[in-house]
């Protein structure tokens, strides 16, 4: 197995691109990615994805995109594990390096949510939760996430604005970043007097439907090198990179308030690494809703059990505290083109590594975590970047 | 949910039929391959009672394509008397109402129009279980 870097990273801001197809969108994150590498031609593009079949009548994703941006005779395919698809895409990559399989890689999250209307693309994300019991009783992605905070606010006694600041430091953060889909703070008061989508879940509780498109280069670390000349500002090695699974449905959770896969994958990741999480600068998390992170410190050894929500009231998670989160403005300000996160999360964790995060930067950033969710926790893969 | 897929279920969605496990005596639903507590194959049906209790409640107002016409309406983990936990919409009862750990029984509703046909689903909701007056 060889170690593996990312010599190379391109991302469009998050939006509402109407102008733009998905096509266009994925081809401007590559482009950017492999011109930093200084190359053009690569072995394989491995597209993650979830929704372009279902809202865009676009499968056959990977190969659109290969097309368009000029690849060919190169392997390409898509891969999808709902709002997971991006980190997922990320290890088949990694795999793919590693292996010596191939040499040249490069993975561009991408998805297209505005083409449709907001009941479809409800519809669409709901796709990732079992579509015979959960989807058939008219329970959105929203719906299920309110399900879990519900429950998690009963048995830990949360209350009502206990998760403000999640979104508070999200948005603050988010200001910082010019690729962000809200470049603006918000106050407590704009989080309490927001309106609910699904009771506890309020519209600063959740993040945004939108477009976006993330790439990055991967090689071989030992050939890093020669892809890092000129003005480049240098390789960043992937340290850990591990997935994990849980019951698609939420109902058969052993625990619905604990995200095991979270755990599993992160302790992998963490023996992967040879780190401990005392170790990581600072964590990309998946808050697409407040709860998710909330349940995302406690499974990833920062919190105990019902205490993740401490974190945000203690300022613990701001750019300064004991484990910054969401530093470039995360699911919530950023925003959350769903199989596109992972691979935001993932061009976001090389900047700060690099110092090129700018006003968002994290001071002494060494070692980065990055951790994307799939359906209500049944899919979630972690990485560990550094150097 | 296409018309093969609605007539496949037709046991879980009317009468909540399920399974118990020859091995580990777990109650399951709906019926699986493979037993999720003991990766055992699993085993002989078994109709559930359809009671219960609320783990978790949420009201729904932004609502999936096919939901519309029912919107606001109370979607609920219920936790079934024999273990299981199931998802399903809460009816005869408003969201303000509910409350976690409340009782409820099983009970046979339109769940949506389907396509353009317009075919009605039917399936499970749940009811709170009124107390008989002393």
């Amino acid at each position: 197995m060889r170690n593996v870097s990312i010599v190379g990273i391109g991302q469009l801001s998050v939006g509402e691109h109407w102008d733009l197809s998905i096509r266009h969108i994925a081809h401007h994150a590559i482009a950017e990615a492999l011109k930093e590498a200084g190359t053009e031609q690569v072995d394989a593009l491995f597209v993650g994805n979830m929704l372009s079949g279902s809202l865009l009548r676009q499968e056959h994703l990977a190969t659109l995109i290969a097309d368009f941006s000029g690849q060919r005779n190169v392997e390409a395919a898509k891969i999808e594990s709902a709002c997971a698809s991006g980190a997922s895409a990320l290890r088949i990559g990694h795999m793919a390096v590693a292996s010596g399989m191939h040499d040249v890689v490069v993975v561009c999250g991408v998805e297209k949510m505005t083409d449709t209307t907001g009941e479809s693309t409800t519809a669409g994300l709901a796709t990732a939760a079992d579509a015979e019991y959960e989807a058939a009783h008219g329970v959105s992605f929203v719906g299920l996430n309110a399900l879990i905070m519900q429950r998690y606010m009963y048995e830990f006694d949360v209350p009502m604005d206990g998760f403000a600041g999640f979104s508070i430091n999200a948005h603050r953060n988010g200001a910082k970043n010019a690729n962000a889909m809200f470049q603006k703070p918000i106050s407590l008061d704009t989080y309490v007097n927001a309106p609910m989508i699904a009771t506890p879940i309020n519209i600063m509780d959740s993040s945004p439907v939108c477009d976006g498109a993330a790439a990055a280069v991967l090689v071989a670390s030992e050939q890093a090198e020669e892809f890092v000349t000129g003005h480049h500002p240098g390789a960043v090695q992937i340290l850990a990179s591990a997935s994990a699974n849980d019951t698609i449905a939420l109902h058969d959770r052993r625990d619905p308030l604990f995200l095991e896969a979270a755990y599993v994958s992160s302790q992998k990741a963490y023996m992967q690494g040879g780190v401990t999480p005392a170790d990581i600068s600072f964590f990309e998390l998946h808050d697409a809703f407040t709860i998710m992170s909330a349940l995302s410190l406690e499974a990833t050894g920062y919190a105990r059990r019902g205490e993740g929500w401490h974190l945000a009231a203690d300022d613990a998670i701001s750019p300064d505290g004991r484990i910054p989160i969401s530093t470039l403005g995360g699911l919530k300000s950023r925003g959350h083109p769903v199989g596109a996160t992972g691979m935001y999360q993932i061009v976001e964790t090389v900047q700060q590594l690099r110092g090129e995060a700018g006003q968002g930067q994290i001071a002494d950033a060494s070692i980065g975590m990055a951790q994307n969710i799939g359906g209500s926790g049944a899919t979630i893969v972690t990485h560990i970047l550094g150097g | 949910m296409s018309i093969a897929s609605l007539w496949r279920t037709r046991q879980q969605r009317y009468s909540l039929q399920g399974e118990t496990c020859p091995d580990c005596h777990q109650a399951i639903f709906p019926p699986r391959d493979v037993c999720p507590y003991c990766s055992e194959a699993a085993g002989p049906l078994h109709t559930m009672s359809g009671r219960g209790e609320v783990y978790s409640y949420t009201k729904m107002l932004n609502v999936p394509d096919g939901f519309l016409a029912q919107r606001p309406y109370t979607v609920a983990l219920v936790k079934l008397e024999e273990g299981p936990m199931v998802t399903a919409q809460l009816t005869d009862i408003s969201e303000e109402d509910v409350e976690i750990g409340m009782p409820v029984e099983m009970v046979t509703r339109k769940l949506r129009e389907e396509g353009d046909s317009g075919e009605i689903v039917y399936g499970y909701k749940f009811r709170p279980v009124f107390a008989a007056a002393d």
